[in-house]
C-alpha cells in the first residue's frame, strides 16, 4: 500500500522515498500476501507511475544525491537481486512490462554512482536553474510591487514592465452602467477577474474556476492530491541498515567541544563541591517495607519507664447506634437541655439518632474534627499517671465491735411523759431514779413518775423554765429551777420523809451574814403562801437572766449561768447551806454557755462558745483550756470518772476530749444533721447520748479504760427517733437514768421519752 | 548559720521539667517543625504533680515536657533533616526568583527526603507494642483514604492510604481475625483481635467530606505520614505471619492457606472460648450472599468473606463481581430497600443489618425480623458489656438467650396475654360492680334493722399477733449496723466513700430511667397496635 501510494506522488522525493519503501519492505519481509498486494498496486497505477519516472527521471537522480541512498554502492547487487526476486514472484504479465523502466532506472543510478558526483551536480543546477523558483509572482508585468494602487490613482499610467516602460490605463474606464451591460450580456462575466496590477480583466479558464471552487470548499487545490493517503512511517522502529543521509560527518563531530567542556568542568566542580546531587533513584514501594522487627531484642529504652501510652478511645456505647433502642433517644426536654449545655459539659457529644434503614444514614458531619482533636489530644495533651482508687467501699467502713455485743443500751421507746403544753426545755432524773422533774416554755414544772410516767405534781412558777436540776446528793431531795433572773430551790417531798426532813434541814440553814449578802448582787428570799404550798422552798434573785443551773456532786453547792458578753458576773456559785453566794470570776474570758462541776474533785469546767476552761477551785486558777474546735458550744457533760468531757455544739459536732491526752478533742463526731442541743454521759453504764435538732437521740457506746495506753473506744450502737421536728427543734436535752441503761429525751413537741 | 543561701527552684521537681518554648530553643527548631518532630517522635508533655513548683512559683499554664525527652529529641537525625529541607525551600526561591529552572528542576529531583523506619524501631521495640497502638493509625489512615483529591493532602498519601487499608482488610480477612462490627451514626466501628491484641478501628461513610476550615491538615498529614510508615510494616508482619506473599496493591482475592496449629489442651472456660471462636469464624460458611447496588458494598464484602461467606454483586457496581443476580445457589440477597423488583423464591432477601447483628450475636439469627419492608430491631453495641446492675436494653436479653440456645418466644403468645389481661380487666369491673352492689345491699340491711329498733351488732375480732419476719429482722439489724459503722468512718475515708456511693446510686437511677422510658415507650406502642387493630 505504501508504494502505491508513493507511485502517485509526482514529486521527487517521495520517489525517492519509494524506492526505500520498496527495498525495506522486500528485507523485512517476504510474506506473500503483502508482497501480491504491493504488486497489484503496482500494476495498477503502473502507468502513472511509468510516466513519471521517465519524465522526472533527472529528479530522480537528485534524490539519489540528496543522501537517500548514500550507501548505495554496497548494497546495490541485493537490491537488484531482491528485485528479480520480487518480480519473478510476480505471476503477471503487466510486471514483466513494468520491469523494464526500472531496470533502467537502476542501470542509470549505477552510472551515476560510477561517474563523479560533483560532475553531475553541476549539469543538474545550470539546466533548471529556476524550475523551481518558488516566488509567488510568476507573471511580473508590473514592477511597482505590492503596493496599493490608488498610488497610482492620479497618473496616466499605473506602474512598469520588466523593460521600464511605463505600463498605460484602459484609455476609457468602465462605469457603472458599462459595467452593468457587460453583467448583462457577458456570459464569462461571473469568471472575470479585474486585475488591478495591469487594470485588465482576465477571464478565468475551467480549470482555475475548478481550483477557486475547491478551494473554498477547503480541498486541496490538486485534484490528484489525495489527502487522505497512508502516512509514510519514515523513521520506523526498525533499525536500518543504511543511515538516512550520506552526508560525510563534520570535522567539528570529531573535535571536542570547548564550550561543553567548560560546562561539563564545572558541572564536575560542582559535584565535587557536594552543590549537585546525583539524581535520587525513585523509592520502590516493594523495598519500602520490610520485616522491621526481625531482629526483636527485648532491650527497652530507659526513656519507655517514662512512656505513659495515651489512652484509647473509648468505645461507643448504644446510644452511637444509627438504630438504637427508644429507650436512648432523647426527649424533646434532654433534647432542649443538650442544646443549652455547654458542649464540654454535655454528657454526650452528639444527640442520638434512629433511622429507619442503613440507607438513609448521612456521614458524620464531625468526623474530621473528631480525628483531629484525637490527633491534638496525642501530641499536645500533657498526660499525667493519675491512680484510679479501686476500693470495695465496703472496705472503707470501720470495723467496729457489733453493737450487739455492747448491750445495754437503750433501744426502744417505752414510754412518753405528756402533759406539757410548750417545748420542754430541760430535763432531770432524781437520783434515786424514780422521780422525773422537767421545766417547759409553759411556765411550770412536772414531777413524773419513771415508770408509771404519771404526772405527780405540777408546780406553776409563773416564767418560762430554762433549766432543772436534782440535787445530785441521794439524801436530800431538792430541784434546782433557773427562770428568767430566778434560782428557785424546789422540795417536792416525793421521798421518804427522812429524806424530806433533810432536805429540810439543808434549807433552814440561816444566812451566815447580811453583809455579804448586801455587798453581793444575789438575794436569797424564802418563799410564803401559795408558792410555799407548792413546794417552792427559796428564791435567789439574780440581776440577769439565768439559763443554766448545776448542782455540785455534794449537794451543796449550785453554780448558775447567766451568760452576758460585757459583764465579768457571769457565773455565781451559790451554797446552800450557808446560803451564800460568790462570783468566782474577776474576768469576762467570753460568753459562757454551761457550767459543770467535776464529779469528784474539786475542778469547775466552764465552756465558753469556743472553748472550755478547766478550773482548780482549791488553788483557784485555771488548770486547762480544752479547745473545743466548734465554732459555738451548746452542752457540756463530764464522764463520772471526771477524765473524759463531751461537748455538742451547735455545728452539728460531738467532740470527746480525753484531758488526759491533749486540749484537743480526742474524736470529733458528726453524726448529727443539725445542732446538737443536749449531750450525757451515764453514770455507770459506757454510755453517753447526744440530742440534735433533727429530733434524734444518738447512744454512743464510749467505753474508758483504766490503762493510760489505751484510747477509748467510741462506737455508736443506737439512733433513737421518736420525737417530732416543731418549730426546726428537736430534741432539747438528754439525760440518763441513774441506775438503769435507759436515756430520757425532752423534745419541742412537748413531750418527754424514755428509751429503754 | 553559715553556707551558701539555697536557691530556689534549682533542685527538685523542677530540674525534671522543661517548658515547651526552652525546649524549642534548644533544639533551634520553629514550632512547626518542633510539633513535626514531637508527633513523629511521640514525645508529650507531662503534667507535674506540683505545677507550681515546676513553673517556679508561678501559676500560668504551661506546658512542660521531661527534660530527658527533650535531651532525646537532640541526637534525632531527622531534625537534621528538617533543617536540609529548609535550605531546600531557600534555594528553592532562590532559583524561582531568578528564574533559573534548570536549577529549579535540579533542585525539585533533589528534594530531600526522610525515612522513619528507625522511629518506628525505636517506639515500638516488638511487634506487640505496634499492634497495641494501631488503632489511631487505622482510624487515620481509612479516613485519609476517603479523601478526594482536593489538595488537602498529597495524591500519592491517599493512594498510599487506600492501598494499606486494603491490605490490612485482606489480612483481617485471611485470618478471620474480625470479631465485632457496629454501625454507629458516625461510621462502622470494626473489631479485630490480632496477636490476642483487640483492635478497633472506624471507617467513615463513603460520602464525600465536607472539609472543614478550622483543622489544621498539616498537623494530620504528619500523623499520617508515621502512621501509613507504621501500618506498612505490620502489614509486611502480618502477611509473612500468615505465609502470604506480601504484594503492595493485592486485590482481595487472596489464597488462604490454613496453618495448621499444634494443639495445645487447654481447659475449661478458656477451651469453651475457644470453641465459641471458631464457630464464629465458620459464621457464614456455606452461604452465598449477593448485594444489591444501594447497600455499602465494601463493609459487606469485607465483613461477609471474614466469616467464610461467599459474596457478589452487579458487575456493574465494581469489578470483582463473582456470580449473577440470577445464580440459583444464592441464599441471602442483600437489599436496603422497601421492595425488591423481581424476588426469587429459593433466596431470602433481607436488610444489612442482619449481616451485622449475626456477626456480634456470634449465631446466625433468625431472619423474619430482618424481611423488606420491617421494622428493624434496634442495633446494639458488641462494646457495651453490661455488669450486675446496668441497664440492659430486653433486645439484648433476647439476643442472649438465642446465644443460649433457648427459642425464641412467639409475639401470638404475647398477643394472648394481652387479650387476657383485657378480659381480666372487664372481670374486675365487673367484680367492682357486685361488690357495690352487695354494700348497698348491707346498708338496707342496717336501716331496716335500725328502723325496727334493734341494736347493732358490735363484732370484737381478736387481734392478731405480729409474725416478725426473723430475716428481715436480721437484715434491718445489718443495715443499721452499717449506718452506725459509716458514722465513724474518718472524714476522707467518707468522703471517698460518698462518692463512690454516689457514683453507685447515679448508675442506678440512670439505668432505672432508661427502663421507665423503655416502658412507656413499649406502652405507647400497645396502645397504638390496639388502636389499628380496632
Amino acid at each position: 500500500m505504501e508504494e502505491s501510494s508513493g507511485n502517485m506522488r509526482s514529486s521527487e522525493p517521495t520517489a525517492a522515498m519509494k524506492k526505500v519503501r520498496e527495498k525495506t519492505a522486500k528485507k523485512r519481509s517476504k510474506e506473500e500476501e503483502e508482497e501480491e498486494e504491493e504488486q497489484i498496486f503496482n500494476f495498477k497505477d503502473k502507468p502513472a507511475g511509468k510516466e513519471e519516472e521517465d519524465e522526472d527521471l533527472s529528479d530522480s537522480e537528485e534524490s539519489v544525491f540528496s543522501g537517500l541512498e548514500d550507501s548505495g554502492s554496497d548494497s546495490e547487487e541485493d537490491e537488484k537481486e531482491s528485485d528479480d526476486n520480487d518480480d519473478d514472484d510476480d505471476d503477471d504479465v503487466t510486471a514483466v512490462e513494468s520491469k523494464q523502466p526500472k531496470q533502467t532506472e537502476e542501470e542509470e543510478e549505477k552510472e551515476e554512482v560510477v561517474g563523479g558526483v560533483t560532475e553531475r551536480e553541476e549539469e543538474e543546477k545550470k539546466e533548471d536553474e529556476y524550475e523551481h523558483d518558488s516566488s509567488d509572482e510568476e507573471d511580473i508585468r508590473n514592477t511597482v510591487g505590492n503596493i496599493p494602487m490608488e498610488w497610482y490613482k492620479d497618473f496616466p499610467h499605473i506602474g512598469y514592465n520588466l523593460d521600464g516602460k511605463k505600463i498605460f490605463k484602459p484609455i476609457r474606464n468602465k462605469d457603472e452602467l458599462d459595467d452593468f451591460l457587460d453583467k448583462m450580456e457577458n456570459p464569462d462575466y461571473w469568471r472575470t477577474v479585474h486585475d488591478k496590477q495591469t487594470g485588465s480583466d482576465i477571464v478565468l479558464s475551467d480549470e482555475q474556476v475548478e481550483l477557486v471552487n475547491r478551494l473554498q470548499k477547503g480541498q486541496f487545490g490538486d485534484v490528484n492530491f489525495n489527502e487522505y493517503q497512508p502516512s509514510v512511517e519514515f523513521f520506523s522502529s526498525d533499525v536500518m541498515i543504511h543511515p538516512v543521509t550520506n552526508r560525510p560527518a563534520d570535522k567539528r563531530s570529531f573535535i571536542p567541544s570547548l564550550i561543553e567542556k567548560e560546562k561539563v568542568s564545572k558541572l564536575v566542580h560542582a559535584i565535587k563541591m557536594g552543590w549537585i546531587k546525583p539524581r535520587r533513584v525513585e523509592d520502590d514501594t516493594r523495598g519500602r517495607f520490610y520485616d522491621l522487627w526481625a531482629g526483636e531484642d527485648s532491650s527497652i529504652l530507659g526513656r519507655h519507664k517514662m512512656h505513659l501510652p495515651a489512652p484509647k478511645i473509648p468505645l461507643p456505647g448504644h446510644q452511637e447506634s444509627y438504630n438504637p433502642p427508644p429507650e436512648y433517644l432523647f426527649t424533646e426536654e434532654e433534647l432542649a437541655l443538650w442544646e443549652q449545655q455547654d458542649a464540654s459539659d454535655r454528657k454526650l457529644p452528639f444527640v442520638p439518632v434512629k433511622f429507619s434503614s442503613l440507607r438513609q444514614v448521612p456521614a458524620f458531619s464531625r468526623f474530621i474534627h473528631e480525628r483531629f482533636e484525637r490527633c491534638l489530644d496525642l501530641y499536645l495533651c500533657p498526660r499525667q499517671r493519675k491512680m484510679r482508687v479501686n476500693v470495695n467501699p465496703e472496705d472503707l467502713i470501720p470495723k467496729l465491735p457489733k453493737p450487739k455485743d455492747l448491750q445495754p443500751f437503750p433501744t426502744t421507746q417505752s414510754l412518753v411523759y405528756r402533759g406539757h403544753s410548750g417545748l420542754v426545755r430541760s430535763i432531770s432524773v432524781s437520783p434515786s431514779g424514780q422521780w422525773l422533774a422537767s421545766g417547759s416554755d409553759d411556765g411550770s414544772v412536772r414531777f413524773w413518775e419513771v415508770c408509771s410516767s404519771r404526772c405527780m405534781k405540777t408546780v406553776q412558777v409563773g416564767g418560762a423554765v430554762k433549766s432543772v436540776a436534782w440535787n445530785p446528793n441521794p439524801s436530800v431531795c431538792l430541784l434546782a429551777v433557773a427562770l428568767e433572773s430566778v434560782v428557785l430551790i424546789l422540795s417536792p417531798s416525793l421521798a421518804d420523809r427522812q429524806v424530806v426532813q433533810s432536805s429540810e434541814r439543808l434549807l433552814s440553814g440561816q444566812p451566815e451574814a447580811d453583809t455579804s449578802d448586801a455587798a453581793g448582787p444575789v438575794i436569797w428570799s424564802d418563799t410564803e403562801g401559795e408558792e410555799l404550798n407548792q413546794g417552792i422552798r427559796l428564791k435567789i434573785q439574780h440581776p440577769k437572766a439565768v439559763h443554766q443551773v448545776a448542782w455540785h456532786a455534794k449537794g451543796d453547792y449550785l453554780a448558775s449561768v447567766m451568760p452576758d458578753h460585757s459583764s465579768h458576773l457571769q457565773v455565781l456559785i451559790h451554797q446552800l447551806s450557808r446560803r451564800r453566794s460568790q462570783n468566782p470570776f474577776r474576768k469576762n474570758k467570753g460568753l459562757v454557755q454551761c457550767v459543770s462541776f467535776h464529779p469528784v474533785r474539786p475542778y469547775f469546767f466552764v465552756a465558753t462558745q469556743r472553748s472550755v476552761r478547766i478550773y482548780n477551785l482549791v488553788k483557784q486558777e485555771m488548770t486547762k483550756k480544752l479547745q473545743a474546735n466548734s465554732k459555738w458550744i451548746s452542752s457540756m457533760a463530764v464522764h463520772p470518772g471526771g477524765d473524759h468531757v463531751i461537748c455538742g455544739s451547735y455545728d452539728c459536732r460531738l467532740s470527746w476530749f480525753d484531758l488526759d491526752l491533749s486540749t484537743k478533742p480526742y474524736k470529733m463526731l458528726r453524726h448529727h444533721k443539725k445542732a446538737v442541743r443536749g449531750a450525757a454521759y451515764h453514770r455507770s453504764y459506757p454510755l453517753f447520748a447526744s440530742a440534735s435538732d433533727d429530733g434524734s437521740v444518738i447512744v454512743c457506746h464510749g467505753t474508758v479504760y483504766n490503762d493510760l495506753m489505751q484510747n477509748p473506744l467510741i462506737v455508736p450502737v443506737k439512733v433513737l427517733r421518736g420525737h417530732v421536728i416543731t418549730h426546726d427543734l428537736g430534741v432539747l436535752d438528754v439525760t440518763f437514768h441513774p441506775t438503769q441503761p435507759w436515756v430520757f429525751s425532752s423534745g419541742a413537741d412537748a413531750t418527754i421519752r424514755l428509751f429503754t | 548559720m553559715g553556707g551558701l543561701q539555697k536557691k530556689k527552684y534549682e533542685r527538685g521537681s523542677v530540674t525534671n521539667y522543661i517548658t515547651r518554648n526552652k525546649a524549642r530553643k534548644k533544639l533551634r527548631l520553629s514550632l512547626p517543625d518542633f510539633r513535626r518532630l514531637c508527633i513523629l517522635k511521640g514525645i508529650y508533655p507531662h503534667e507535674p504533680k506540683h505545677k507550681k513548683k515546676v513553673n517556679k512559683g508561678s501559676t500560668a499554664p504551661r506546658t512542660f515536657y521531661l527534660i530527658k525527652d527533650i535531651r532525646f529529641l537532640l541526637h534525632e537525625p531527622i531534625v537534621g533533616k528538617f533543617r536540609d529541607y529548609k535550605v531546600f525551600v531557600r534555594k528553592l526561591k532562590k532559583a524561582y526568583g531568578k528564574t533559573e529552572w534548570s536549577a529549579v528542576e535540579r533542585l525539585r529531583e533533589n528534594k530531600p527526603t526522610y525515612k522513619l523506619d528507625h522511629i518506628i524501631k525505636e517506639r515500638y521495640p516488638s511487634f506487640i507494642d505496634a499492634l497495641r497502638d494501631i488503632d489511631d493509625a487505622l482510624c487515620m489512615c481509612f479516613l485519609f483514604s476517603t479523601f478526594a483529591r482536593t489538595g488537602k493532602c498529597h495524591v500519592q498519601t491517599i493512594q498510599l492510604c487506600r492501598r494499606l487499608t486494603v491490605e490490612w482488610m485482606n489480612y483481617v480477612v485471611a485470618a478471620r481475625a474480625l470479631r465485632k462490627v457496629f454501625i454507629s451514626i458516625k461510621g462502622i466501628y470494626y473489631q479485630a483481635e490480632v496477636m490476642g491484641q483487640l483492635i478497633t478501628w472506624l471507617v467513615p461513610y463513603q460520602f464525600s467530606h465536607d472539609h472543614p476550615t478550622d483543622v489544621d491538615y498539616r498537623v494530620m498529614a504528619t500523623f499520617t505520614e508515621l502512621y501509613t510508615t507504621l501500618l506498612g510494616f505490620i502489614n509486611f508482619r502480618l502477611y509473612h505471619s500468615l505465609n502470604l506473599y506480601w504484594l503492595p496493591c493485592t486485590l482481595l482475592d487472596i489464597k488462604e492457606e490454613e496453618a495448621q496449629l499444634d494443639q495445645f489442651p487447654v481447659e475449661g472456660a478458656r477451651e469453651r472460648e475457644q470453641k465459641e471462636q471458631e464457630a464464629q469464624k465458620k459464621l457464614f460458611d456455606g452461604l452465598k450472599f449477593f448485594l444489591n447496588r444501594e447497600v455499602p458494598r465494601e463493609s459487606l464484602a469485607f465483613v461477609i468473606r471474614c466469616f467464610g461467606g461467599e459474596v457478589s454483586w452487579d458487575k456493574s457496581v465494581c469489578i470483582g463481581s463473582t456470580y449473577e443476580v440470577t445464580e440459583e445457589t444464592i441464599t441471602h440477597h442483600i437489599v436496603d430497600r422497601p421492595n425488591a423488583s423481581t424476588q426469587y423464591i429459593n433466596r431470602y432477601y433481607i436488610q444489612p443489618q442482619w449481616v451485622y447483628d449475626c456477626i456480634n450475636a456470634k449465631i446466625v439469627l433468625p431472619v423474619e425480623d430482618y424481611f423488606l419492608g420491617v421494622t428493624l430491631p434496634p442495633h446494639l453495641s458488641p462494646f457495651v458489656e453490661e455488669k450486675e446492675g446496668d441497664y440492659m436494653p430486653p433486645e439484648k436479653v433476647k439476643i442472649m438467650a438465642l446465644q443460649r440456645g433457648e427459642k425464641p418466644e412467639e409475639e401470638d403468645e404475647d398477643e394472648d396475654e394481652e387479650e387476657e389481661e383485657d378480659d381480666n380487666d372487664d372481670e374486675e369491673e365487673d367484680e367492682e360492680e357486685d361488690e357495690e352492689e352487695s354494700e348497698e345491699k348491707n346498708l338496707k340491711k342496717m336501716e331496716k334493722q335500725r328502723s325496727q329498733g334493734k341494736s347493732l351488732q358490735v363484732k370484737v375480732t381478736p387481734g392478731k399477733m405480729k409474725v416478725e419476719n426473723p430475716e428481715r429482722l436480721e437484715q434491718e439489724e445489718k443495715a443499721e449496723e452499717k449506718r452506725l459503722a459509716i458514722m465513724m468512718m474518718k472524714k476522707k475515708e467518707k468522703y471517698l466513700y460518698d462518692k463512690i456511693m454516689f457514683g453507685k446510686k447515679r448508675k442506678i437511677r440512670e439505668a432505672n430511667k432508661l427502663t421507665a422510658k423503655r416502658k412507656a415507650h413499649d406502652d405507647a406502642e400497645k396502645a397504638n397496635k390496639k388502636k389499628t387493630r380496632k
